[in-house]
């Protein structure tokens, strides 16, 4: 039970606290790029999410059985990067396969999900954090939930504000700024309600 | 430190080759069958991905293509050596697209329409058009402001002394700019052989139009009835034009009791038929007016009295000079 309170506490502090994009200020590129309806920001959250999951999964077995045990920890960064890319294309090409639609919608920042640093700073976290399987694991969902989340809200926003008044020279890319500034604003308020 | 190196590369090699065989096998799963022509326009273009087609990238400007969406031509980086490429791939004729110009299709400036109010605002047709204050009784006519003028990238689009802008055919790219500026959509986008314009956008009855402007469409249906080729068609109180079908004979321009039709072109005065007539009856058979009599294969005969002198016999005749015309420009009247 203390297991469960724990991996629960973990998730949490993961999605919330130290929400990826708002706290840690990792993956803003698609958190901007892909937020402007909020169908395709949830379909990008999905695809992230299950990106971060399998790469948690697999770079705790990667570091664990392959760099530590060998110890060639210097070669994580490339490691790392070559299971990413991987996982990147393979859910690239299932995406192509089962939705041409969701493909267009996701345009170029699905390729890009292969360079979004929120995936590649969760996998390093994970040995610097000295995760065990089943907190990697849980760790990679939240990171993920906690991006999916993010996006949504910020494209629930920039949806309504389509139907603003912005002034011209904040319209576009200025306001999302703005926007997003103040909403990890509101995420600070959860910094330091839980230390894992 | 060997052994280090060994370890690297062997586990390294290992993990790249696992998930090289796990995409593999994936690629094949999940395979998706794509029309080979859209590869094919691919590997024509320059690849720069510039998005100047307005596509986003070369990929999608392919697909565009090979739908039917984008022009052949639309690739400006590419020129015409890969428009031809293309229209290879996809057993089109390159450059099918016939030039347009935009035209405006209302006449009522200041001194022919009716002026019942005041604007003291903002001037500029879409402010005068969103708070509904316009000077002129027609609410369909032209505001006169001049947007249209200051959204041509071209200044192609200059305001007449009467208060109505003109365009300058030359000058015109067809952008379609003054097209979507206009609050009132007065502009079309009309081929550039067509000179028969119907001026007015106004849908209003006709007692009230001809109270609003001296050259508005009072809806008489005198041009559907005379058109040869059914080219006009009434729509709400207003005659519109089908430039596809029209073949720019101007007799429409003539019954018109208002002066609403703008015929520019040449008007046929004579028309007749020599001995080189092969007997086809085609031009008796497409006649509107029936003034054309003869037998097959035998030369025919325009009645002069019956004939309206639309030209249409000129347009459909198979056989080179066995119907001639004498023409007159209407353009410098």
């Amino acid at each position: 039970m203390i297991e469960f309170e724990h991996l629960l506490l973990l998730f949490i502090a993961t999605v919330l606290v130290n929400n990826f994009v708002l706290i840690r200020f990792l993956g803003i590129c698609p958190f901007l790029g892909v937020s402007r309806h909020v169908d395709t920001a949830f379909s990008m959250g999905l695809a992230t999410t299950f990106v971060m999951t399998m790469t948690a999964f697999i770079v705790y077995f990667v570091n664990t059985y392959i760099l530590v045990a060998l110890n060639l920890e210097f070669l994580r960064y490339m490691a790392f990067i070559i299971v990413i890319a991987s996982l990147v294309q393979l859910v690239e090409m299932f995406i192509r396969y089962a939705s041409p639609v969701l493909y267009k919608a996701l345009g170029i920042y699905l390729p890009l999900i292969t360079t979004n640093c929120a995936i590649m700073g969760m996998a390093l976290m994970i040995p610097l954090e000295g995760y065990n399987f089943i907190e990697s694991l849980v760790f990679g969902f939240g990171a993920g939930v906690g991006f999916t989340i993010a996006i949504v809200l910020i494209a629930g926003l920039r949806e309504k504000l389509e139907f603003g008044d912005v002034p011209e020279s904040l319209q576009g890319v200025p306001i999302t700024l703005i926007l997003a500034g103040i909403m990890a604003l509101a995420f600070m308020g959860f910094a330091g309600m839980i230390t894992v | 430190m060997e052994s280090l190196f060994l370890y690297a590369v062997v586990s390294m090699g290992g993990i790249a080759a696992i998930l090289a065989a796990g995409l593999g096998i994936a690629s094949r799963t999940f395979e998706v069958e794509t029309d080979p022509r859209v590869d094919e326009v691919t590997d024509t273009l320059p690849g720069a991905n510039c998005g100047a087609c307005g596509y986003a990238g070369c990929d999608a400007f392919a697909e565009a293509v090979v739908e039917g969406e984008a022009p052949v031509s639309g690739c400006p980086v590419g020129g015409e050596e890969v428009s031809e490429s293309i229209a290879d791939i996809l057993d089109l004729e390159a450059g099918t697209t016939e030039e347009e110009v935009a035209q405006l299709l209302c006449q009522g400036g200041e001194e022919e329409t009716v002026s019942t109010a005041h604007y003291e605002g903002v001037k500029s047709c879409n402010a005068a058009s969103n708070v509904g204050m316009l000077e002129k009784e027609c609410k369909y006519g032209c505001i006169g402001f001049g947007d249209c003028e200051a959204v041509c990238p071209f200044d192609a689009i200059e305001m007449n002394e009467n208060g109505l802008p003109v365009v300058d055919e030359d000058a015109c790219t067809a952008c379609n700019s003054c097209v979507e500026e206009c609050p009132h959509d007065l502009f079309v986008l009309a081929p550039l052989s067509g000179k028969n314009h119907i001026r007015c956008c106004s849908h209003d009855e006709g007692k009230f139009a001809r109270g609003a402007c001296d050259v508005g469409c009072i809806a008489c249906r005198q041009c559907v009835k005379v058109c040869p080729v059914d080219a006009i068609e009434m729509e709400d109180n207003l005659a519109v034009l089908d430039y596809d079908t029209c073949i720019n004979c101007g007799l429409c321009a003539e019954k018109c009791p208002m002066n609403t039709i703008d015929f520019y072109g040449e008007r046929v005065i004579e028309i007749e038929i020599t001995e080189e007539c092969i007997g086809c009856t085609r031009c008796a058979r497409e006649c509107p007016v029936d003034a054309i009599s003869g037998e097959a294969k035998e030369q025919h005969e325009i009645d002069p009295d019956i004939c309206v002198k639309c030209g249409l016999c000129y347009e459909v005749c198979p056989a080179e000079g066995a119907i001639v015309k004498e023409t007159e420009d209407k353009s410098q009247t």
